[in-house]
């Protein structure tokens, strides 16, 4: 990171930004204040804002232009990317409880939602708007998560009725069907993760367990070649079982990039990883860290994961141990008795009004007084916006999420490269990660 | 087979190996039993465990590995749940030692765990 040198140009680019934000929200109310921007001056690390409901699912779309995510309510809001902020485009309001799932199909530019109130819909672009296909999976409880195959010519639903549907698209008929794998599932399916070959299905459960399943269907795949879970795929086939002997639910699982290992995180602060080239070798960590509520490959070795710490953390597999690596979120030391700036997450963290020169020194001197008037505003509007009290309360993590992350994806690269991931969290922020240059400043934190 | 157990680990106890006793118990815990009266009598053994413990228990805590550190959490809270005189007190000390090495993520699986003492 080395030592942070005053730049005048971005200190008077601040100064402006937080002026017009401070503007449009005392005029035009909260609307036009919600989708800012925080790119942090180290460029490790990139925070976009979307109000302060919690940001539940999100997913981009394949050049990462488009975002669609979930304000914890029935809608979803469709984002286009322009210049360094989200513009939002489109709400798509058709479910009629909360959205629980999001996945936006990269090639076939298809989302498809999913949602407490049982259905699922699949959203194309038609013109500039996006049209609706409704998709009854048949479970009679929520629907919690969705996943388009990597082919997308299929997506699987977990739920709440103890299975996954499995639906592709009926030609003849015109109409998507629904398949299910029941057995022996015997809880909620929280997430699902599919495997390279467009075949296997891995799904984490409120039963505590990790499964791999086959989601064959032979209407629109090809017979699939033998992989390391197996050879025989019939549909539904349950390919393989892992409990790690702990009590947590099963928040989130991923597939390796190569698909020969399996890794889930658990509600037991717990971290495991299966390996099917190793005869179903299980490993398990568990550590002092809070729970994660979601995790993906970011290499062949490595994963990313997050959750109620607030702050990604990566593991490395070795094939005999996970290792914990470091948090990407290093929190900056803060200048004591400066209180009133580090409460403002719109500047940087590491941006400190002391900094400024003294007046005198130059032209920027009799900027000082007026960035602590509009810094005191801003936090007082801030305060009464989020705590419905005018008042400072010295409730703020060190960490850029402020609260849960819910969320981890890949941004840029795959599974098997990433340079950056994604995470989203209750506090309303999606944060962008550069995992390349985080390696390079952050020591002991080894990437391969 | 248990109250053989439960009675070599009285004898322990007897004999003023602390930690030895610590760790037999936390060892031998029966988290499998369907039989409340054995996890209260395993439970009692260890709170007298805790309760006339004298040496560093910090020390005693860093020794122990990551399941048997978890394992004690779990009795600690048990413990709490039925309090005999000054044992909160004791409870708490333990609770704060074990803390600092098992963090958050061992309370988290106090709270999640089914197979409870």
């Amino acid at each position: 990171m080395g030592e942070y040198t005053p730049n005048t140009n971005y200190l008077n680019h601040q100064i402006l930004t937080a002026r017009i934000a401070h503007s449009q929200r005392l005029f035009n109310g909260f609307t036009a204040f919600l989708f800012t921007v925080d790119k942090s001056s180290n460029s490790m690390s990139e925070k976009h804002n979307f109000g302060i409901a919690p940001v539940t699912c999100h997913s981009f779309n394949r050049d990462r232009t488009g975002l669609a995510l979930s304000l914890n309510d029935s809608n979803v809001k469709i984002y286009k990317k322009s210049g360094q902020k989200w513009q939002e485009t489109d709400t798509l309001s058709e479910h009629g409880q909360r959205v629980t799932g999001i996945d936006w199909a990269p090639d076939s530019n298809r989302i498809v939602t999913c949602s407490a109130d049982r259905n699922a819909f699949v959203w194309m672009l038609e013109g500039d708007k996006w049209k609706q296909v409704l998709v009854i999976p048949r479970i009679n409880r929520a629907a919690t998560c969705v996943k388009w195959s990597p082919k997308e010519n299929k997506f699987a639903v977990g739920s709440g009725s103890r299975l996954i549907a499995i639906c592709y698209y009926d030609v003849e008929n015109n109409w998507w069907v629904s398949r299910h794998i029941k057995k022996p599932i015997r809880s909620t399916v929280t997430c699902l993760d599919w495997h390279p070959n467009n075949v296997l299905l891995a799904a984490g459960s409120t039963d505590f367990k990790c499964r791999v399943f086959s989601g064959y269907q032979k209407e629109v795949d090809e017979k699939p070649g033998p992989s390391s879970w197996g050879s025989k795929m019939p549909f539904g086939n349950l390919m393989a079982e892992f409990s790690n002997g702990g009590g947590g639910w099963v928040h989130s699982v991923s597939f390796s990039p190569s698909g020969d290992k399996v890794a889930w995180v658990g509600h037991d602060s717990s971290v495991s990883v299966a390996d099917a080239t190793m005869g179903n070798q299980l490993m398990v960590i568990k550590e002092s860290f809070l729970p994660f509520m979601s995790i993906t490959w970011v290499t062949e070795n490595s994963m990313v994961a997050a959750g109620y710490d607030c702050n990604p953390m990566v593991f490395t597999y070795t094939g005999s141990k996970i290792n914990m690596g470091a948090k990407l979120d290093q929190p900056q030391e803060k200048q004591s008795g400066n209180i009133r700036c580090s409460s403002i997450n719109e500047m940087p963290k590491d941006w400190n009004p002391n900094c400024l020169p003294k007046n005198g020194d130059s032209e920027d001197g009799g900027e000082e007084s007026e960035i602590d008037v509009i810094a005191s505003a801003m936090n007082r509007f801030k305060n009464l916006d989020k705590k419905g009290t005018g008042s400072d309360t010295a409730t703020e993590l060190k960490t850029q999420h402020q609260n849960t992350i819910t969320q981890v994806s890949i941004h840029t690269g795959t599974k098997g490269d990433a340079s950056k991931v994604a995470t989203s969290g209750v506090d309303g922020n999606v944060i962008l990660w550069d995992l390349k240059s985080l390696e390079s400043s952050i020591q002991g934190l080894r990437i391969s | 087979m248990l109250a053989a157990v439960i009675s070599k680990k009285s004898l322990t106890v007897s004999t003023d190996k602390y930690q030895e006793a610590l760790l037999l118990v936390l060892q031998n815990a029966p988290i499998g039993s369907k039989n409340q009266a054995v996890k209260d009598r395993a439970t009692s053994l260890l709170m007298r465990v805790l309760t006339s413990f004298k040496g560093d228990i910090d020390q005693c805590v860093k020794s122990l590995d990551g399941k048997n550190v978890d394992m004690l959490m779990k009795y600690i809270y048990r413990g709490f749940e039925m309090p005999t005189e000054n044992s909160s007190a004791v409870l708490l000390t333990w609770h704060q030692k074990v803390f600092a090495v098992g963090g958050l993520g061992s309370i988290m699986r106090v709270m999640t765990d089914r197979k409870r003492v």
